[in-house]
C-alpha cells in the first residue's frame, strides 16, 4: 500500500490517488505532420522502465490535481513528487 | 470422563468455571482459559485428525499458530468453521469440534489403506499417470478432489458482522510477549502513540510459561505489572486475540482481531472479527520463535510434541501430555522441558540429546535432578498404534550423519523433541528484509530492513531473557526517537543464561536404505516426507521453489511453519549444498488465514458493496412502481409497470404515450460539468471533434470526445451559457472518466489556458419532458420564458422560475420529438418533477424509464456510446462525419483518423437493420453473417448493437455495426441464433421515424 | 528417458523410486546454438518444445534468470478457456483449446486439465448485451458456449447468489462447458520435460544481460552465464519484455502492472466449475486440493515488485463473498503477486521486431496461462520460419502503427 505525497496536500494513502502513467510525454504540437510510427510512438510506445519512473498521478480524492513522482518499480518507493512544469 | 491427566495445581485456568464441549460427538470437560488443544489432552485425548494423503493417525505436535495437525471442523451449521486448528481455539462452553479427512470415523477411517498404497504415492504420481484412457481424468479428478481439502465450507449464510478499522501509530509492535511489552513501555513512557498486537488471549507470550524473574519479580507478575501499565497510558492501544497478518509498503500491516469467537455461541453479540489496517511510522516485530519438530522415522504418531508445547500444557494449561516422557533434542532448551516434566510429576525416561556433550547450566541442573541423558544419541523410530509407546534409540556420529550400535528401545507415551528454533520472521520478510542463514544457530534471522522496522527477541534470534529485554529496550527507545520522543528506558533485569551450541540435525540418520523404511515426515499436513524430498532432488527439482511445488511442502494451512526449514536442511543435505545456498522459498501473507468475511467487513450487500447513487426524484420512482436498472453506480427507473405489465407491454404504452402526447424521463444522472474561464470554448475545441468557437450564448450543441486513438470516447450535448461559460452533459457512466481526462488535459498539458472544471452531475436535477405535448406542460411549470417555437427554438437554452425557484430549460431532444430538458437544484428535483407531473395531468404525461428512452432513440437512429460502440468504432463508422470538423487543424483524436487501419472502407459501419418478420426482434449481441449456411468458421459481417421492438413503427428495429455497412443499404444479412433459428433482415439507413425531423423542431 | 504411466510408477514403487531419471538435465550452456528463446515460463518451454517437435529443430537452448516456470506460469489462477470477442483471438485461443485438449497425452505429463467449465458472468444489461455478442461469435468461430439464465446458473452453481435485490444482481453468464482450470506448475514441467527430451537445452539461472546485434541482425545473447550465440532469439519474458526490449534498443506499447491473487485454505469440493465476473471483479474456483483459488484485479501503477496493495485484496474478497456468501467464514491462506505486461488493446504482440532474427512474444496481460500452449505452438512456427503463422500475424506489433488494434477490453464499453 503505497503512502504518496501530493506535493498540494500533503502524504496520503494510495487509495486517494489515481494513476495516470508516464509522464514527460508531451502531446505534439503540429500532430498532422508526424508520420504513422511516429505518432504510434506517442501514442503508445513507453518507457515502462524496471527501476527509476516518472510518473503522474491524480489526487483524485483529495485537491483534484495532477502530479508527477519519480517512484522505483521494483520496491515502489516515492523518491520525490513534483508539481506539473516542475523539475523533480 | 477421565481427567487424569490435569495436573491438581497450577496453570493459567480458571478451575472455577468448568467448561462443557463436544469432541467428535463426545463431551468432554476443560476449564475456562483452555484451548481446545490442552482441554483434550487434559482429557487423554492426542489423537485428533488423520493426514491429508496417507490418512495417518495424526496427534497435537505444538501449542501455537504452527499446528500442522490439530485442524477441526468448529461447530455446525452456520457457525460452522473449517480448519480451526485446536491450539489456538479458546474453549467455550457447549463448544462442538470434529476431525476433518476422516470417514466414517477418526477411529476407523476407510481412506487409511492409502497408507498401504504410500508406495504408489510419492511426491507428485499424479503427474506420471491418470493419464489413460484421456476420457477418464475427469473422473480420476472427481475422486482426487473428493480425497483433498481438510474442513467442509459453511453451506449457510454466515450470521456474523465483520468490521475494519484504520489507525496511524508512532510505533506498532507485533507481538505481546516479553520483548515486546519491553519495546511498548519504553515508547509509551516516553509519551508515543504506540499500538501492541498479540495474537493471543493473555499477553506474555512464551513467557506465561516461565519460571523466570524479571526486575526482582517472577516473570508473570512482571507481564501483569507491565500490561496494567500500558493500559493505563492514553496513547497506548493493546490489542489481544489480535494477529498481524500482512506487512506491506510503507508500514502498512494488517491485522485480524478475534472479537467473539471465544465466547460461546449464545454470548456473541458483537462483530466476529475486525480488520485493522494500520501505517506505523516504525515497527518492532517480536513475534517471538517457533520450535522446530525432528524428523526421524515414524515421527508422526500421535504423543509426539515439541518440547516447548509439552511445558506450555504443563506450566500454562496445568496438564500432563503423558505420564512417561522421551526427549529428544539437539539443543539446550528442551532441557528446561525435563525439568518442567519432573516438576508435574511426570516420569521422565530419559533426555536424548543428539550432541556428543552438553554441558551447560541448564543440562547439569537436569543430570543433577537425577534424569539420565544419553548423549550422542539419536531417537530413530517410534512404535505404537494410534499412539506412542516406545521409542527406539540408538548412537549418533558427532557429525550426525549416521547411526549405530545396537537400538535401545524406551517405552514412553509422550515424546518431546526440539531441533532448536526458527525465528517467526514470516512478517519482517514479508516488509521486504531477505532472510539470512545463520549457521551456528542454524536459524533464518531477520534480514536487513527496508523499511522501518527492527526484529527484536526471539524473532531475532535471541532466545535469552536478559538480551531479548535488552534489545527490546533498544528498539523501543530509537523508535520513540524517531517519533521526536525522548526516551531512554533501561532494560528489566534479568538473569542471563549461557547455553551451548546447537548440533544441527535435518534429518535423523535412517537405519534404512534411501527411500525404504517407515516414513520420516517433514511436512505433516501435507504428508511430505525425507524421501519425498530425496524424489524430487532426483528428479531434477532442486530450486526450494521447485521442491515446494512438486511436493507440496508449506502449502498447508500452517503453511509449513514447523516444516519449511526442516525440509530445506534435507534438500540442503540432498544436494550437498549449504541451507544458504538453498534458500528459503518466499514468505507471504498470510501469516495465519483469516476469515474472506473480515476481509470484506462491510464492504458488502445491496447499500455497501458499491456506492449507491439515487437521483433526488429517486423516491417518487420508488413510490410509482418502477423497476430500476444498474447505470455505473445509478439506480435508474429503468420501466414503469401498471397492471403487471411485462417489460415489452410497459415500453410500448410508455413509446406511444410520448410520442403522442407527452413523457417525462429522469435524466438527473447524465453528467454535468460546468467549463468555465477565458479559454473554455477554445479548450472545448480540442476535446471536442467539432467546432465551438461561433456557438452562441444560450445555444446549444452536440459533441462527440474522441480518445487519442481516434475511437468515440464519450458524447453529450453542451450549452454555452456565457461567453465563457458552458455546461457540458457526458454519458452516465463517462463522467467521471471525462472530468479526469479533461483535467488532465487542462493541467498537464495546456496549463496556459484559463479554464476551470466544476462536476456539478449531483447539484442538478433534471427532467426531461417529451412528446408533441410538452410545450404545453413546461409552459405550464416554468415561467418567465417564452416557449413560443419562434422564441425557443430546438438547441436553444433559457433560464426562467419555477415559483420562486430558478430553473434552466434546454430544447434538446435524445428522442427525436419536441423536448425540454428542465433543470433545477438537486434539493427541488421531486418538487419540479412533481410540478410537472402535475401539468401534465390532462395530457396524460406518462413517465418513462431507460429502456423507453434506449427505444425512441434507436427509432431516430441516436447511438448510445457504449452500446452501439465499443472501443472501436469512430464517428465515421457511426455515419456520422458531420460531426467532425473539417477546419480545425487538430482536436484529441485527430491524427489517428488518418491511419491505414480507420481509413478502410471496410470498416464495420453502423446501419439500420429491418426483419422480414415485422414482428421479430433480433436478440441485441446476434452476429450477422452474409451466408448462414458457410462452414465453419463462419465469415461475420458485424453484429446488432441496438434492437426492439418498435410500436410508433409498428415494426421491429435494430442497430447493428456491419462491415462496409454504409455501402450495403437494401442487402440482405442473417442473424444465426443459438437455437439453430435465423433471422432474415435487411440494411437501411439508422432513422425509422420522422426521417424530416419535424417532430423535434415543431 | 522411461515413459511415465501408472506401470512406471508400479516399477519405480518395486525400486523404492531411486530409479527416476531426471525431468530434465541441467546443461552447461553451449557457445553456440541454431535459436535461444529467453524465458523459461510456460510460454517460452514450449515455444521450444513446439520448435523441436515441429520444426525440427533441437539445438537450442531455453535461458532461464531463475527456476522454471517460476514468473507468471506459477502465480495464475490456471483458468483456462478460448470464449474470446474477436476473431483473431478467439482462434488464437482455440488452437490453444484443442492443444490443451490433448496436452497431457502429448507430453506424457499429466497437467490436470480439468474441463470444468467457466462462467462469465453479466450483472448490467449492457454486460448481457456483451455476453450475446460474444457468444453469437464464439458459436460462429466454432467454439463451444452458450448464454445462461441466473436460474440456470443456480442449478449448476447451488451456493451463488442470484438474489436479484443486491447491488449487482447477476443476471446470467456464458458458459464454456469446454474450459476449465490445469495445474500450472506442471505444464512448465511437462512442457520442460518433453522439449528435453528431444534435446532442447534448459538453463536455469542464466539471465541475459545483452542482446547481440550486428547490421540489425541479432548474434546472440550476453548471459550471466557467459555469451551464447545464436542467429535466431525468441523473447518470451512476460513481465519483463520491456526490459529486454530496452536491451534492444526499441520499446514496446506495453506497461507492466502488479496481479494479485489468493487462496483459501483447502476445504472439500464446493465449487465444481469456475466463475469470473468482471464488473463486480472477482473470479474463483477450486483446485484439486481443495483451495479456493481467487483472482483479484490489476493494480493500476507500473511495478516489477510481484506485490500488490492490499485495497486490490479487500475488494476482491468482498466481490468474492457478495457472490458466495457461504464462503464468508472460510479463510484466506496465501496472497502472492505476479508482473502483467499489458497491451493497449489488451491483446499480445507476437512475432518479428525491428531486429532482424528477434522475435516477441509478450503482452498475454492477465490471460497468458490459457494461451500457454498456443502461443508456443504459434510462436515456434514464427521463430523457426522467421515469418508469422496465420494465427499469430494479426498480433503484430506494426498493428500500432496501422491502428489495427484487436480490442478485446473495448467490449466493455461505458453506459448511458
Amino acid at each position: 500500500m503505497l503512502l504518496i505525497e501530493c506535493p498540494y496536500c500533503g502524504e496520503r494513502d494510495e487509495t486517494e490517488f489515481s494513476y495516470a502513467g508516464e509522464a514527460h510525454i508531451a502531446r505534439p504540437l503540429e500532430t498532422e505532420k508526424l508520420n504513422d510510427a511516429e505518432w504510434a510512438d506517442y501514442l503508445f510506445m513507453r518507457k515502462n522502465p524496471k527501476g527509476a519512473h516518472r510518473e503522474q498521478w491524480l489526487h483524485a480524492a483529495g485537491c483534484r490535481r495532477y502530479f508527477n513522482a519519480e517512484r522505483d518499480t521494483v520496491n515502489y518507493k516515492v523518491k520525490s513528487t513534483y508539481k506539473i512544469g516542475e523539475q523533480s | 470422563m477421565s481427567k487424569n491427566y490435569r495436573l491438581a495445581e497450577g496453570g493459567r485456568i480458571n478451575r472455577e468455571h468448568t467448561v462443557n464441549f463436544q469432541f467428535n460427538g463426545k463431551s468432554y470437560s476443560g476449564f475456562a482459559g483452555d484451548t481446545l488443544a490442552s482441554a483434550l489432552l487434559a482429557n487423554g485425548v492426542h489423537m485428533v485428525g488423520r493426514s491429508w494423503k496417507y490418512h495417518r493417525p495424526r496427534g497435537i505436535l505444538s501449542a501455537g499458530a504452527e499446528e500442522p495437525n490439530a485442524i477441526f471442523q468448529l461447530e455446525k451449521g452456520k457457525y460452522t468453521v473449517p480448519n480451526a486448528r485446536g491450539t489456538q481455539v479458546e474453549l467455550y462452553d457447549n463448544l462442538d469440534a470434529s476431525s476433518v479427512n476422516c470417514w466414517p470415523s477418526l477411529d476407523f477411517d476407510l481412506m487409511s489403506i492409502n497408507s498401504k498404497f504410500a508406495r504408489m504415492m510419492p511426491a507428485g504420481f499424479y503427474y506420471k499417470t491418470f493419464m489413460w484412457p484421456k476420457s477418464m481424468w475427469m473422473k480420476y479428478e472427481h475422486f482426487i478432489r473428493k480425497a483433498s481439502g481438510l474442513g467442509e465450507s459453511p453451506r449457510q449464510n454466515d450470521p456474523d458482522r465483520y468490521e475494519h478499522a484504520h489507525a496511524h501509530c508512532d510505533l506498532l509492535v507485533v507481538g505481546g510477549g516479553i520483548a515486546g511489552l519491553t519495546a511498548a513501555l519504553a515508547a509509551g513512557r516516553a509519551g508515543a502513540r504506540v499500538m501492541l498486537v498479540d495474537e493471543q488471549a493473555e499477553f506474555g507470550g512464551l513467557t506465561l510459561n516461565s519460571h523466570a524473574q524479571i526486575e526482582g519479580k517472577s516473570a508473570s507478575q512482571w507481564i501483569e505489572d507491565t500490561v496494567a501499565e500500558l493500559q493505563a497510558m492514553e496513547e497506548v492501544t493493546l490489542l489481544n486475540r489480535a494477529t498481524a497478518f500482512g506487512y506491506h509498503d510503507y508500514n502498512f500491516l494488517t491485522v485480524n482481531q478475534r472479537l467473539t469467537d471465544h465466547l460461546p455461541l449464545s454470548e456473541r453479540k458483537s462483530g466476529r472479527e475486525k480488520v485493522w489496517q494500520i501505517r506505523a511510522h516504525q515497527v518492532v516485530l517480536a513475534t517471538g520463535a517457533a520450535e522446530r519438530p525432528l524428523v526421524f522415522a515414524n515421527n508422526d504418531r500421535p504423543g509426539v510434541m515439541l518440547a516447548s508445547a509439552v511445558s506450555t500444557y504443563v506450566n500454562r494449561y496445568a496438564v500432563k501430555p503423558g505420564n512417561r516422557v522421551v526427549i529428544f533434542t539437539n539443543n539446550d532448551s528442551a532441557y528446561q522441558t525435563a525439568l518442567d516434566c519432573k516438576a508435574a510429576g511426570i516420569e521422565i525416561a530419559v533426555v536424548v540429546d543428539a550432541r556428543a556433550q552438553s554441558s551447560s547450566e541448564l543440562a547439569n541442573t537436569v543430570r543433577s535432578a537425577g534424569i539420565e541423558v544419553l548423549n550422542g544419541s539419536a531417537v530413530v523410530d517410534t512404535s505404537g498404534g494410534k499412539h506412542v509407546s516406545s521409542v527406539k534409540v540408538m548412537n549418533l556420529a558427532a557429525d550426525g550423519k549416521s547411526v549405530s550400535g545396537s537400538v535401545k528401545n524406551i517405552s514412553c507415551d509422550l515424546l518431546a523433541v526440539s531441533s532448536g528454533w526458527s525465528p517467526v520472521v514470516h512478517l519482517s520478510s514479508q516488509s521486504g528484509a531477505k532472510a539470512i542463514w545463520n549457521d551456528d544457530q542454524a536459524m533464518f534471522l531477520p534480514g536487513t530492513p527496508t523499511q522501518a522496522q527492527v526484529s527484536v527477541g526471539a524473532a531475532n534470534g535471541t532466545l535469552d531473557l536478559k538480551n531479548s529485554l535488552h534489545q527490546a529496550a533498544l528498539a523501543g527507545n530509537a523508535a520513540a526517537k524517531a517519533c521526536g520522543f525522548d526516551s531512554d528506558m533501561a532494560a528489566p533485569s534479568a538473569e542471563a543464561l549461557a547455553s551451548e551450541a546447537i548440533l544441527p540435525l535435518w534429518q535423523v540418520p535412517s537405519i534404512h536404505a534411501s527411500g525404504r523404511g517407515p516414513k520420516a515426515f517433514v511436512d505433516m499436513q501435507n504428508d511430505v516426507g525425507v524421501a519425498d524430498i530425496q524424489l524430487a532432488a532426483r528428479e531434477g527439482f532442486h530450486s526450494v521453489e521447485h521442491v515446494k511445488r512438486y511436493t507440496a511442502m508449506g502449502f498447508g494451512t500452517d503453511q509449513g511453519k514447523l516444516g519449511n526449514i526442516n525440509g530445506m536442511g534435507v534438500l540442503a543435505q540432498t544436494l550437498g549444498q549449504s541451507i544458504a545456498e538453498t534458500g528459503t522459498t518466499t514468505y507471504r501473507p498470510n501469516y495465519t488465514p483469516v476469515s474472506f468475511g473480515a476481509i470484506a467487513g462491510q464492504n458488502l450487500g445491496d447499500e455497501l458493496f458499491d456506492p449507491v447513487r439515487k437521483t433526488a426524484m429517486h423516491a417518487w420512482h420508488e413510490e410509482n412502481g418502477a423497476e430500476f436498472e444498474n447505470v455505473g453506480q445509478w439506480k435508474r427507473p429503468w420501466y414503469y409497470p401498471r397492471n403487471g405489465e411485462s417489460l415489452d407491454e410497459a415500453v410500448n404504452r410508455e413509446c406511444l404515450a410520448t410520442r403522442e402526447s407527452v413523457g417525462i424521463l429522469d435524466a438527473s444522472t447524465l453528467g454535468k460539468i460546468e467549463v468555465v474561464g477565458r479559454d473554455a470554448a477554445k479548450f472545448l475545441e480540442m476535446i471536442y471533434t467539432n467546432n465551438w468557437m461561433k456557438l452562441e450564448v444560450g445555444k446549444a450543441r452536440y459533441g462527440f470526445m474522441l480518445g487519442e486513438d481516434g475511437m468515440v470516447m464519450d458524447d453529450g450535448v453542451t450549452v454555452r451559457i456565457a461567453e465563457n461559460h458552458f455546461y457540458m452533459h457526458t454519458t452516465t457512466g463517462g463522467a467521471a472518466g471525462v472530468l479526469a481526462w479533461m483535467e488532465r488535459w487542462l493541467q498537464t498539458e495546456w496549463p496556459e489556458l484559463e479554464v476551470f472544471l466544476t462536476s456539478v452531475t449531483d447539484h442538478w436535477a433534471t427532467a426531461a419532458v417529451v412528446g408533441p405535448n410538452s410545450r404545453r406542460v413546461v409552459s405550464a411549470v416554468c415561467d418567465g420564458i417564452d416557449f413560443s417555437a419562434d422564441n425557443f427554438k430546438f438547441m436553444d437554452s433559457r433560464v426562467g422560475k419555477i415559483g420562486d425557484l430558478e430553473c434552466r430549460v434546454n430544447r434538446i431532444s435524445f428522442s427525436g420529438e419536441l423536448a425540454y430538458e428542465v433543470n433545477v437544484p438537486a434539493n427541488y428535483g421531486r418538487y419540479m418533477w412533481e410540478e410537472l407531473m402535475q401539468a401534465g395531468a390532462e395530457y396524460n404525461i406518462t413517465p418513462y424509464g431507460t429502456e423507453t428512452m434506449h427505444v425512441l432513440r434507436a427509432e431516430k437512429g441516436y447511438v448510445i456510446v457504449g452500446q452501439d460502440t465499443d472501443g472501436s468504432v469512430t464517428v465515421e463508422d457511426l455515419g456520422m462525419s458531420w460531426a467532425l470538423s473539417k477546419t480545425k487543424t487538430d482536436y484529441i483524436g485527430k491524427r489517428s483518423l488518418n491511419r491505414p487501419d480507420t481509413l478502410r472502407k471496410d470498416r464495420k459501419q453502423l446501419v439500420g437493420l429491418v426483419t422480414e418478420d415485422p414482428k421479430t426482434v433480433i436478440p441485441e449481441g446476434a452476429q450477422l453473417v452474409d451466408n448462414p449456411g458457410a462452414p465453419m468458421p463462419v465469415p461475420m459481417a458485424g453484429h446488432v448493437s441496438s434492437s426492439y421492438y418498435s410500436a410508433c413503427c409498428g415494426h421491429s428495429i435494430a442497430m447493428a455495426l456491419v462491415k462496409g455497412g454504409h455501402h450495403r443499404t437494401g442487402e440482405t444479412v442473417y442473424a444465426p441464433l443459438a437455437n439453430d433459428r435465423v433471422i432474415k433482415a435487411t440494411i437501411t439507413d439508422t432513422n425509422f421515424y420522422d426521417k424530416e425531423g419535424a417532430k423535434a423542431n415543431a | 528417458m522411461s515413459k511415465y504411466s501408472i506401470f512406471s510408477l508400479a516399477r519405480n514403487a518395486m525400486s523404492y523410486h531411486q530409479n527416476w531419471a531426471a525431468a530434465w538435465r541441467s546443461p552447461e550452456p553451449k557457445q553456440q546454438y541454431d535459436a535461444i528463446i529467453i524465458g523459461g515460463g510456460g510460454h517460452g518451454l514450449a515455444t521450444a518444445y513446439y520448435m523441436a517437435k515441429e520444426h525440427g529443430m533441437t539445438n537450442i537452448a531455453v535461458l532461464e534468470k531463475g527456476w522454471i516456470g517460476g514468473g507468471n506460469t506459477g502465480r495464475n489462477t490456471t483458468i483456462v478457456r478460448s470464449n474470446y470477442l474477436w476473431d483473431e483471438s478467439a482462434h488464437l485461443y482455440e488452437k490453444s483449446m484443442k492443444l490443451w485438449e490433448g496436452l497431457s497425452q502429448d507430453l506424457n505429463y499429466n497437467v490436470m486439465f480439468s474441463q470444468r467449465g467457466v462462467y462469465n458472468l453479466g450483472h448490467t444489461l449492457q454486460d448481457m448485451r456483451d455476453i450475446q455478442r460474444r457468444v453469437n461469435a464464439n458459436r460462429l468461430n466454432g467454439i463451444d458456449g452458450h448464454v445462461v439464465s441466473a436460474q440456470e446458473i443456480k442449478a449448476a452453481i447451488p451456493h451463488i447468489n442470484i438474489d436479484q435485490g443486491c447491488r449487482y444482481p447477476i443476471l446470467g453468464a456464458s458458459f464454456q462447458p469446454r474450459g476449465g482450470v490445469a495445474r500450472h506448475d506442471a505444464v512448465a514441467w511437462g512442457f520442460a520435460r518433453g522439449a528435453d527430451r528431444r534435446g532442447v537445452d534448459i538453463i536455469q539461472n542464466c539471465e541475459v544481460t545483452s542482446i547481440l546485434q550486428e547490421n540489425g541482425m541479432v548474434t546472440g545473447v550476453e548471459t550471466s552465464r557467459g555469451k551464447i550465440m545464436a542467429p535466431k532469439v525468441g523473447v518470451v519474458v512476460a513481465g519483463h519484455c520491456s526490459v529486454l526490449a530496452d536491451m534492444a534498443g526499441f520499446r514496446m506499447p506495453i506497461e507492466s502492472h502488479p496481479l494479485q491473487a489468493l487462496v483459501s485454505e483447502p476445504i472439500k469440493p464446493i465449487l465444481d466449475t469456475v466463475v469470473m465476473s468482471n464488473a463486480v471483479h472477482g473470479y474463483v474456483s477450486q483446485s484439486d486440493k481443495g483451495d479456493l483459488v481467487i483472482g483479484a484485479g490489476i493494480d493500476s501503477y507500473n511495478g516489477y515488485g510481484q506485490r500488490g496493495s492490499f485495497s486490490g485484496i479487500e475488494h476482491t474478497v468482498s466481490a468474492i463473498v457478495e457472490l458466495f456468501p457461504i464462503f464468508s467464514r472460510v479463510r484466506m491462506n496465501r496472497q502472492w503477486g505476479g508482473i502483467v505486461d499489458t497491451a493497449p488493446d489488451a491483446c499480445p504482440i507476437i512475432g518479428n521486431t525491428p531486429v532482424k532474427g528477434l522475435y516477441f512474444n509478450c503482452g498475454w496481460g492477465t490471460g497468458g496461462f490459457k494461451a500457454t500452449p498456443g502461443s508456443g505452438w504459434v510462436f515456434a512456427h514464427n521463430v523457426a520460419t522467421g515469418e508469422p503463422h496465420e494465427l499469430n500475424r494479426p498480433f503484430a506489433l506494426d498493428r500500432f502503427v496501422t491502428g489495427h488494434l484487436i480490442d478485446e477490453h473495448g467490449a466493455a464499453g461505458v453506459a448511458h
